[in-house]
């Protein structure tokens, strides 16, 4: 075990891979010599050299069109994207190539690909710094879609995403990248998609958040203790696959539900949440669903604070939920 | 997909002129991608398949590209790269089931007609956005490069995919990276309805590679000899280390861009008859017919043996069962993940009456 902050061991899960396997390498915009924006790749450019970590020309469509091509080939590529604002222009490879790849040739040319890419508000970043975009992403089938919320998951997660056959979108929540520190096994240590974290058990209401979303939501539920309510936190983590049964069977317990994201609300992810709920666990809600989620406009770069779910917001939710029956 | 390199990883010099013993067996292969196209446009009105996107008078620029790689070079085709195919070594009976999306269809049925994959021949999977296979073809030839492999990869792409976001970037990627990939351009002078003069005001489409810092060159695309040489030539430079190079092949699409179009609407059939003039498939027959090596009764057998392997293969193709409906959920993900499985159960039980396998 060693205590590392987000991004250090997002780091050492690119290293641990890179070791292990010649066939994985890294490429993107300033991940060489730089080591990256966030320095994500720190120290591996050393390691490994210009072959394997490609410092690429600004495109995100070669980016992404390149690293399809090294895969199919058979080689294992981690594409930074600098922020997840920034994949636009890839847009097409990644739902119209990447997503179709194996389906479209019967089996024939799986990709396997990892997309790593920093989202999320908070840093003051404004609207092409800041946003949440999970749910284009998880729209699209043939891609998974995991966002970590601690050190050990975010290793876990990208260790267990090089090694996964499909395409994955491995979102890092930028903002806790070094406000969060914890305990991170060593070595090629790896968290399974499609399960779900509880972070803390309760009886009265769950909390589901992923991301930076994780802190306020914990807070809110210690809070929410201190008041005498006990809130479940469940951190998603992976998205698609999406751990139903988790899901369901908190509700089943707590028969309350407060989903919290800093996506947009509308088609955002919380509403496959809410369906989900409505499906498999409707006769067990004691209240209706919440969301609290980012406001339906862009990102604001002035009112970032306000635009974003914060534990006031989320605590009021959770009450409210509690309040209803 | 591992590449084993060749025991000698430096070529030696050779000629890249096109070898003349293999011109009969170039024409064959050009009949029989002319009679596929026929055919396949005839299928496609009597509604007994649902697209598709002749070739005809690209032929020359196709099969004499393609016999120009070796079988360790990777493909990435457009959807108009049929005759490639078939020089890889594809079978006809398996293009032709994929026109069909029946049971045997290696693609599984998950695409329109033209857009097949056929992986044993490095013949990567077509799609139909333009020109996205042109990034992916310099990331395999990085991949190669890597492995140090002696192969190259190619990207065949039309004239109308030059303004494509991926046709920038990926020729800006092949040279700053020096990667061993051939751009290989046809232009057939119509991007569906819109003119190649339009297309750019570029005097040619090969000199772009001026700006990334790598040749290009214009072949007559009806001339299958000339499309080899240029091929071979870009391939031996690029597998010794010298990088890219774009080839523009300048042919003219006699047909129709899909069978969902009207070439009517855009040009002439005096245009059309004028390029007709310069049809590959004439061309060839008379380097052969003058070398002795063809005559008419033996060009009409040949003919007749392009319809009739056609044929069968379309006879054989109908008689194949249709796809089984629940393969619907497959190869999405490499295994049918807990939500797709349980989407599956609930198809299944729709219609039990149809007798679906289980």
């Amino acid at each position: 075990m060693t205590e590392l902050t987000l991004v250090q061991a997002v780091n050492r899960g690119l290293q641990v891979a890179m070791r292990a396997d010649p066939d994985v390498l890294v490429l993107g915009e300033d991940v060489g010599v730089n080591g990256g924006v966030f320095r994500a790749t720190e120290g591996l450019f050393k390691e490994f050299g210009a072959d394997r970590v490609i410092d690429t020309p600004l495109s995100e469509t070669g980016i992404v069109g390149a690293a399809i091509g090294m895969a199919l080939y058979g080689l294992k590529p981690v594409a930074e994207i600098q922020f997840l604002d920034f994949i636009y222009p890839a847009f097409d490879q990644i739902v119209s190539e990447l997503a179709k790849m194996r389906y479209r040739s019967g089996g024939q040319y799986p990709c396997h690909v990892v997309l790593r890419a920093p989202y999320g508000g908070g840093v003051k970043g404004g609207l092409y710094h800041s946003q949440s975009t999970e749910a284009y992403f998880c729209h699209t089938p043939g891609l998974k879609v995991v966002v970590p919320s601690t050190p050990a998951d975010a290793k876990g997660l990208l260790l267990s995403a090089i090694h996964d056959p499909d395409p994955v979108l491995f979102l890092e929540p930028k903002r806790i990248y070094r406000s969060v520190t914890g305990e991170v096994p060593d070595g090629d240590h790896r968290v399974p998609f499609g399960t779900a974290r509880t972070v803390r058990e309760g009886t009265d209401v769950t909390l589901f958040a992923y991301g930076a979303m994780m802190p306020p939501s914990i807070e809110a539920a210690e809070t929410l203790s201190r008041e005498g309510i006990s809130a479940e936190v469940i951190d998603l983590r992976s998205l698609v696959p999406l751990d139903e049964d988790a899901v369901v069977a908190s509700v089943e317990k707590t028969g309350r539900a407060v989903i919290v994201h800093e996506a947009a609300r509308f088609c955002g992810f919380g509403a496959e949440v809410a369906a989900l709920l409505a499906e498999r666990a409707l006769y067990s809600l004691k209240a209706p669903v919440a969301r609290v989620t980012g406001f339906d406009t862009p990102f604001p770069y002035a009112l970032e604070q306000l635009y974003l779910p914060g534990t006031e917001r989320i605590l009021k939710a959770a009450r409210a939920s509690v309040a209803a029956g | 997909m591992t590449e084993t390199p060749a025991a000698s990883a430096t070529p030696a010099p050779e000629s890249d002129a096109f070898p003349e013993s293999r011109l009969l067996e170039a024409y064959r292969t050009m009949v029989l991608a002319r009679a596929l196209d026929e055919r396949g446009l005839s299928l496609q009105r009597q509604g007994r398949i649902g697209f598709y996107a002749p070739h005809s008078g690209q032929e020359a620029a196709l099969i004499g590209s393609a016999l120009a790689l070796g079988p360790d070079d990777w493909v990435f085709p457009a959807y108009r790269e049929l005759a490639v195919a078939l020089v890889r070594g594809a079978p006809l009976g398996a293009i032709v089931d994929q026109m069909f999306a029946n049971a045997r269809d290696r693609s599984r049925g998950r695409q329109m007609p033209n857009h097949f994959a056929f992986a044993d021949q490095h013949f990567v999977s077509a799609s139909s956005p333009i020109g996205t296979q042109i990034t992916q073809a310099v990331g395999a030839a990085m991949a190669a490069q890597r492995r140090k492999a002696p192969i190259v990869a190619i990207a065949y792409f039309g004239d109308g995919a030059t303004s494509s976001n991926d046709f920038h970037a990926g020729l800006n990627f092949a040279g700053v990276f020096g990667a061993p990939v051939v751009f290989f351009c046809q232009n057939n002078e119509w991007a569906i309805s819109f003119p190649r003069e339009r297309q750019t005001r570029s005097t040619t489409l090969a000199e772009k590679s001026d700006a990334y810092g790598f040749p290009g060159v214009v072949v007559d695309g009806n001339d299958l000899r000339a499309v080899y040489a240029a091929v071979r030539a870009a391939r031996r430079r690029a597998i010794a280390g010298g990088g890219p190079t774009l080839i523009e092949a300048q042919v003219y699409r006699f047909g129709p861009h899909t069978s969902s179009d009207d070439p009517h609407r855009y040009r002439s059939d005096a245009e059309v008859a004028t390029a007709r003039q310069k049809d590959p498939l004439h061309r060839t027959k008379v380097a052969l017919v003058d070398a002795g090596r063809l005559d008419e009764p033996a060009d009409a057998k040949l003919w007749e043996e392009a319809r009739a392997a056609i044929s069968a293969a379309v006879t054989s193709a109908e008689a194949v069962p249709p796809l089984d409906p629940l393969s619907m959920f497959e190869d999405v993900y490499a295994t049918v993940p807990y939500r797709l499985e349980a989407e599956r159960r609930e198809f299944a039980a729709l219609r039990p009456d149809e007798g679906r396998r289980p």
